[in-house]
């Protein structure tokens, strides 16, 4: 029965992402895509060496911004909705006395949390931007990165829940984030950091550009906590009513 | 903890899920959804997979907009 809820809560979470894909979808077409188009233009203008219009388009502009973008942003959606329903499944009642639908929004919140340590020191960058001999090693560090913030996340949690008995909820918690903001910190002082916008690239473009790649992940994760609270609840519900029942009903039985 | 597991059928705090039953679901939907991850994020950027440089175009602007390097 347990192994029935996880599955429906997974199917769920799985449907809560590409629900909240599709959001995030319409954030990125409108918002961003107006960006990585001016940036491509700002590419092509500068490009002396090696010009990009001679080159075979294996994909073009027309596909990348819809077909190509709806692929990326709703596989996406799938996948990180999957592995957050597991993590809810894993946080429902552990974290402390949040019902389905807090649960969800926390866990939500720590998703875009993980999004942020990373983007912070490594953010995204449009088109133009960006020397191809370092794609390896700021692939490797992002990916470190987004890994690390988990960890110390982690971390953090164990360590605010095993100061609880000491310094009580309030004061551990602010003891854990403190811990998990200096413990980043530090990790962004020591990290190799990489400057590649080329010059005379728009300060104004580079910024609005990373400001819509933060609208598609706050839109994206706000729906999927509101979306999946709403669909995990009526799962969690019944789970409660289910036990509700079978604990009267044994007294009567005995 | 010991409070949930006291009182299941209270409904403020709801019953967790025994880690042995998520486990498997865990590992599986884990690898499976890293695996899309790294399609859409890293495949014919940092390393690949398959050669050339078609999935790279096909999500180029997803993989910037999602915040991925790209290139």
């Amino acid at each position: 029965m347990n192994s029935v809820t996880i599955r429906n809560l997974l199917v769920r979470g799985m449907l809560a992402g590409l629900a909240a894909g599709v959001l995030a979808l319409v954030i990125a077409y409108f918002l961003g895509e107006p960006r990585v188009d001016a940036a491509i233009a700002f590419e092509e203008a500068h490009s002396h060496s090696h010009s990009h219009g001679d080159e075979v388009e294996v994909v073009s502009r027309g596909m990348q911004s819809t077909a190509g973008l709806a692929t990326g942003v709703l596989v996406y959606g799938v996948a990180l909705g999957g592995i957050a329903a597991l993590v809810f499944c894993f946080a429902l009642g552990r974290i402390g006395r949040f019902g389905a639908r807090a649960t969800a929004v926390l866990v939500s919140g720590a998703a875009l949390l993980v999004y942020l340590v990373p983007f912070l020191k490594y953010p995204a960058n449009p088109p133009a931007v960006g020397d191809p001999d370092t794609i390896g090693q700021r692939t490797a560090l992002y990916f470190l990165m987004m890994l690390l913030g988990i960890l110390l996340a982690v971390g953090a949690t164990i360590l605010g829940r095993r100061l609880a008995p000491k310094l009580g909820n309030w004061y551990a918690t602010v003891a854990g984030g403190t811990a998990f903001v200096v413990a980043v910190g530090i990790a962004y002082a020591f990290l190799p950091a990489y400057d590649n916008v080329p010059h005379g690239f728009p300060g104004t473009l580079l910024w609005q550009f990373r400001l819509s790649t933060l609208a598609v992940q706050l839109v994206l994760w706000t729906g999927f906590g509101l979306i999946f609270g709403h669909l995990a609840e009526r799962v969690v519900a019944t789970r409660a009513e289910e036990a509700g029942t079978t604990a009267e009903a044994a007294p009567v039985a005995t | 903890m010991a409070q949930t597991i006291a009182s299941p059928a209270t409904g403020a705090t709801p019953a967790t899920l025994p880690l042995k039953a998520l486990a498997p679901w865990a590992l599986f939907v884990g690898v499976l959804a890293l695996v899309l991850l790294y399609f859409i994020g890293a495949e014919q950027g940092a390393t690949s997979v398959f050669s050339g440089t078609n999935v790279h175009e096909w999500v180029h602007d997803g993989r910037h907009l999602l915040g991925f390097p790209c290139h």
